[in-house]
């Protein structure tokens, strides 16, 4: 069921339950992910994806269970924030940019102000992060000033500033229009490509197939199928799956 | 048909009217408006001096007497600012710390918060004159804290108060998107208020604040009931001093229409930035 690749596991998540307000919206989850690896989660809404990306960078505190991320307990109590930002970054689908600071100024702000590195390497390292994006000539600009796809393309090269370990990517492309959802999709093609390590909760089926080296369908709050892309999509084997599948490719 | 095209195309950051096109005199609608306002109290001034006395008397009179009450007006005017600075800077705290993710900061703030806001503002200025001691001593030096000073700590504390509901309400009016965004790249809460959340707020806040302070200006001739000489005592004082009836009336419209001099142009730069900002 789980994976843990050749290094092992380097997030590590077991049994996490969740409830908000008394409704259960995690009831058991469990999976491990090794260095490198593409995770591409999937499911009908409410199914608590996102709210398992949410515990990993412990924006959502969890009411059971645990995870690790390389050696930090994410759910001990004296958890080390600013270290826990140091390996995990995250993308949000409304983008969420600082729209008072400029395009460089909103990547360049938390390595110099919580992570205390020195301004002029965090000002060339953001720059060629730009360029990586293709947003080098909007580095002066309001994040206002960009479009849909621009800003999310933005928020990608701020979550890769600081350096992280892993991202996880929180259905990135659900506020773009159509036409600016293929240059979000190819950067994180790009940076999977590098070798960072990915979470991602997405609804595009294609890219997730061919994205992924591990697919997770999460229905009800547990974790109904996992596997490889190409057997998890020719060939689901829980009905859940197939009649989701059926209705969304 | 270009209007409609104009309302659909992208509206980035904050749009400003576009100028209209004006010959001769270059004065925005705001300058205008004010500027005959100001003419308006005036000429009301005149006009009651005159009625109340045919001959140019009182006019004279009125002249003589203007610098005792500049006096008491700069005076005002110097607490207003006192308040308004330290009541800002208040503010800002106990704002923060309503919204403070730990109880003992947010219960005492909240209650502080609401407890000072609404009591009135001549209560608040008996308990600080009468509490506030007259000479503290210091390492041998012994300092005396004036009337006027004892009752500027008095305005402030309201204003921390009302400016503090402004500080909430703004930090609140932000998306919770920002709040995680700074959570997900290491921010403490104090760090994401002071770096993230509060400068964006900076703007929404400014009206309010300008009101708070004209509100203030306007209330501070209360200081005169408990005996600081600003404008209020010095008007009473030259009213006595000049022993003359017809002067009451054309005396306080004087002193009124500095107050609204003063106020009037703060208010209408308030409300026109307001206006400004409604665009989102």
């Amino acid at each position: 069921m789980t994976d843990s690749g050749k290094n092992g596991a380097f997030i590590k998540i077991h049994d996490i339950y969740k409830s908000f307000k008394g409704v259960p919206v995690l009831r058991g989850v469990s999976l491990e992910i090794a260095k490198g690896d593409v995770v591409c989660i999937i499911g009908p809404s409410g199914s608590g994806k996102s709210t398992i990306l949410r515990c990993v960078n412990a924006l959502t505190p969890v009411d059971q269970g645990f995870i690790q991320v390389g050696d930090i307990q994410v759910t001990s109590r004296d958890l080390n924030m600013v270290a826990l930002c140091h390996r995990v970054g995250m993308v949000f689908q409304q983008y969420n940019l600082f729209p008072h600071k400029t395009v460089l100024q909103n990547l360049t702000m938390a390595p110099i102000q919580v992570l205390k590195q020195p301004r002029a390497e965090v000002t060339e390292r953001a720059c060629a992060l730009l360029d990586k994006v293709r947003l080098g000539n909007k580095a002066d600009a309001y994040p206002g000033e960009l479009s849909g796809g621009q800003q999310q393309r933005v928020a990608i090269a701020r979550a890769l500033c600081m350096q992280p370990e892993v991202i996880l990517f929180d259905e990135v492309t659900a506020a773009l229009d159509p036409e600016m959802v293929g240059e979000v999709l190819s950067v994180i093609r790009e940076i999977a490509r590098d070798g960072m390590t990915c979470m991602i909760v997405t609804h595009e089926m294609g890219f997730a197939r061919e994205a992924a080296n591990q697919m997770y369908f999460t229905d009800g709050g547990v974790i109904v199928e996992s596997g490889a892309p190409d057997a998890f999509f020719s060939n689901p084997k829980d009905e859940r799956t197939r009649s989701f599948l059926s209705k969304v490719l | 048909m270009s209007e409609n095209h104009m309302k659909l195309g992208p509206q980035v950051g904050i749009t400003l009217p576009e100028p209209k096109q004006r010959s001769g005199l270059a004065f925005s609608p705001e300058l205008t408006s004010i500027l005959l306002a100001i003419l308006a109290v005036v000429g009301i001034v005149l006009i009651l001096t005159l009625l109340s006395g045919a001959d140019t008397g009182l006019l004279g009179e009125l002249l003589k007497w203007t610098p005792f009450m500049a006096q008491g007006f700069a005076l005002n005017v110097a607490i207003s600012l006192f308040a308004i600075v330290f009541g800002t800077i208040g503010g800002v705290f106990l704002g923060m710390g309503q919204l403070a993710p730990r109880g003992w900061i947010s219960a005492p703030s909240k209650i502080l918060t609401q407890i000072f806001r609404n009591a009135p503002w001549l209560v608040l200025l008996f308990y600080c004159i009468f509490l506030i001691p007259f000479q503290v001593r210091i390492g041998g030096e012994t300092y005396t804290i004036s009337n006027w000073l004892r009752a500027s700590i008095g305005f402030t504390i309201p204003i921390v108060a009302n400016f503090s509901e402004i500080v909430r309400g703004a930090l609140q009016s932000i998306p919770s998107g920002q709040w995680e965004a700074a959570r997900s790249l290491g921010y403490t809460w104090r760090q994401t208020v002071l770096s993230v959340v509060l400068p964006q707020c900076i703007k929404r806040m400014l009206p309010p604040w300008m009101n708070l302070y004209a509100i203030l200006l306007m209330a501070t001739p209360l200081a005169s009931i408990v005996g600081v000489e600003e404008s209020m005592t010095n008007a009473r004082t030259a009213l006595q001093a000049e022993a003359d009836g017809r002067l009451l009336l054309p005396l306080y419209a004087y002193l009124l229409s500095w107050f609204f001099i003063y106020c009037y142009p703060i208010a209408r730069i308030s409300k026109s930035l307001e206006d400004r900002f409604a665009v989102r």
